[in-house]
C-alpha cells in the first residue's frame, strides 16, 4: 500500500511539475503515468475522466488527480494525489516570490512556456488519437465519425458549454451504443 | 474573512466550466471588483507569476491570494473551496458510473464519451500549436514537434524527460537562434 502512495504522489508531482502550460498541459503527462507506465486504468476509462473533468466546473488537473487517487488507492489516495498536484507549485510559488518577481518579465521565463508547448501538443495530439482509435474499437466508426463531428461542431462552432456536450454524449452512447 | 475567501473562490470555481483558465476572469471579478483585495495590477502580476511556475494555475492564484489575504489559514480556505467541491463531485459521479458498469446502457455511456473527450483533447492540441507557432515561430515548432515524436513515439523516451530537458534549454543563450528565425 505505501508503495502504491509513494507511486501516486510520484506520477503527479512529475505531471504537474513539468506541466508547464496549466492543467491541459499536465493531461497527456498524466495519462502516459497513469496508463502506460502504471496501468492503473485503461486508456477509456482516462477518457471517461478527461470527458466528464471537462463538463464539470473547477480546475480540470485537481479533479484529475483526486479522481485517479481514489480509484487507484481510495480516500487517502484522493488526497496524496491532489497534494502532489496542487503543493509543489504552490510552494515554489511562496518561496520564489522575490526572485520571481524580478524575473517574471525576463526572456528566460517567458521562453520556459513556449519551448515545451510543441511537445505538449504532439503528446496531446496522441491522445486525441488513442482516443478515436479506441472509440472506433468500441463503437464502430459511423458512431465514432457521427460523434466527433457533433461533439466538435457543438462544442468549438456553436460554443456549447462542455457539460451540455458531455451530457449529450452518455445520452447517445445509452440509446445507441448499449446493445 | 476566511468565509468571504471561501465563499469568492467557490463561486469562481464552480462557475467556470472548461477547466482551469476559464475561471480566471471569474476569480479577477471576485478579488478586484467585489471583495478589493488586490488591483488589476497586483493581480496581473499574479497570474504572470503563477504562469511562470508549472502546474494547475487555478489552484497556484487561489492559494497565493488567500495567503496574501489571510496568511496560512486563508491559503488552505482558498485551496480548499477550489479543489474539493469538484473533486467531490467527479468522484461521486465516476463512481456511480463504474457501480452500474454490469449494464449495457452505462457501458454504451461510457463508450459515448470517448470520442468527446478526444475532440476536447484534440481542440488543446491545436490550441498549443497555434500558441507555440506565434510565440517560436513556425519553423522552429515544427522541428520540436518532429523531434517530439521521434524522441517519445518512435524510442520511447519518458516525455518527462523530453520536457526537462527542454525546460533546461530554456536558460541557454538564445540569441544565436534569433538570426535563424
Amino acid at each position: 500500500m505505501l508503495t502504491l502512495y509513494w507511486q501516486l504522489f510520484v506520477s503527479h508531482l512529475t505531471a504537474n511539475l513539468l506541466g508547464y502550460g496549466g492543467g491541459p498541459a499536465t493531461i497527456p503527462l498524466l495519462q502516459h503515468e497513469v496508463v502506460d507506465r502504471h496501468g492503473w486504468m485503461t486508456n477509456g476509462e482516462f477518457s471517461e475522466i478527461v470527458a466528464l473533468g471537462n463538463g464539470l466546473p473547477g480546475p480540470i488537473a485537481t479533479k484529475m488527480s483526486a479522481y485517479i487517487g481514489y480509484d487507484v488507492a481510495g480516500i487517502p489516495g484522493a488526497i496524496i494525489a491532489t497534494f502532489a498536484s496542487v503543493a509543489p507549485s504552490l510552494i515554489m510559488m511562496l518561496a520564489l516570490l522575490g526572485i520571481l518577481m524580478k524575473y517574471k518579465e525576463s526572456p528566460q521565463v517567458k521562453r520556459l512556456t513556449k519551448v515545451v508547448r510543441p511537445t505538449i501538443a504532439v503528446l496531446l495530439g496522441v491522445m486525441t488519437y488513442d482516443f478515436f482509435f479506441d472509440s472506433f474499437t468500441a463503437a464502430g466508426w459511423i458512431h465514432t465519425v457521427i460523434l466527433i463531428v457533433a461533439g466538435y461542431i457543438l462544442l468549438e462552432v456553436r460554443k456549447v458549454s462542455p457539460t451540455y456536450v458531455v451530457i449529450g454524449a452518455l445520452l447517445y452512447g445509452a440509446i445507441f451504443l448499449g446493445g | 474573512m476566511n468565509k468571504d475567501l471561501f465563499i469568492a473562490f467557490f463561486r469562481a470555481g464552480m462557475l467556470g466550466y472548461g477547466g482551469g483558465l476559464s475561471a480566471i476572469p471569474l476569480m479577477q471579478r471576485e478579488v478586484v471588483n467585489r471583495y478589493k483585495w488586490m488591483d488589476d495590477d497586483e493581480f496581473s502580476d499574479v497570474l504572470a507569476l503563477s504562469n511562470a511556475l508549472p502546474g494547475p494555475i487555478n489552484t497556484k492564484l487561489s492559494g497565493y491570494i488567500g495567503w496574501r489575504v489571510n496568511g496560512w489559514s486563508g491559503m488552505l480556505m482558498c485551496l480548499l473551496a477550489t479543489v474539493l467541491p469538484t473533486a467531490v463531485l467527479m468522484i461521486l459521479l465516476l463512481t456511480l458510473l463504474n457501480a452500474f458498469k454490469d449494464k449495457p446502457f452505462v457501458q454504451g455511456m461510457a463508450k459515448g464519451v470517448i470520442p468527446i473527450a478526444g475532440v476536447m483533447i484534440g481542440v488543446m492540441a491545436l490550441d498549443f500549436l497555434k500558441k507555440s507557432g506565434l510565440g517560436l515561430g513556425w519553423k522552429l515548432t515544427i522541428g520540436l514537434a518532429a523531434a517530439s515524436v521521434i524522441l517519445i513515439e518512435l524510442l520511447g523516451i519518458h516525455p518527462a524527460i523530453v520536457i526537462a530537458v527542454l525546460i533546461g534549454s530554456a536558460f541557454l543563450p538564445w540569441n544565436k537562434w534569433k538570426g535563424a528565425k
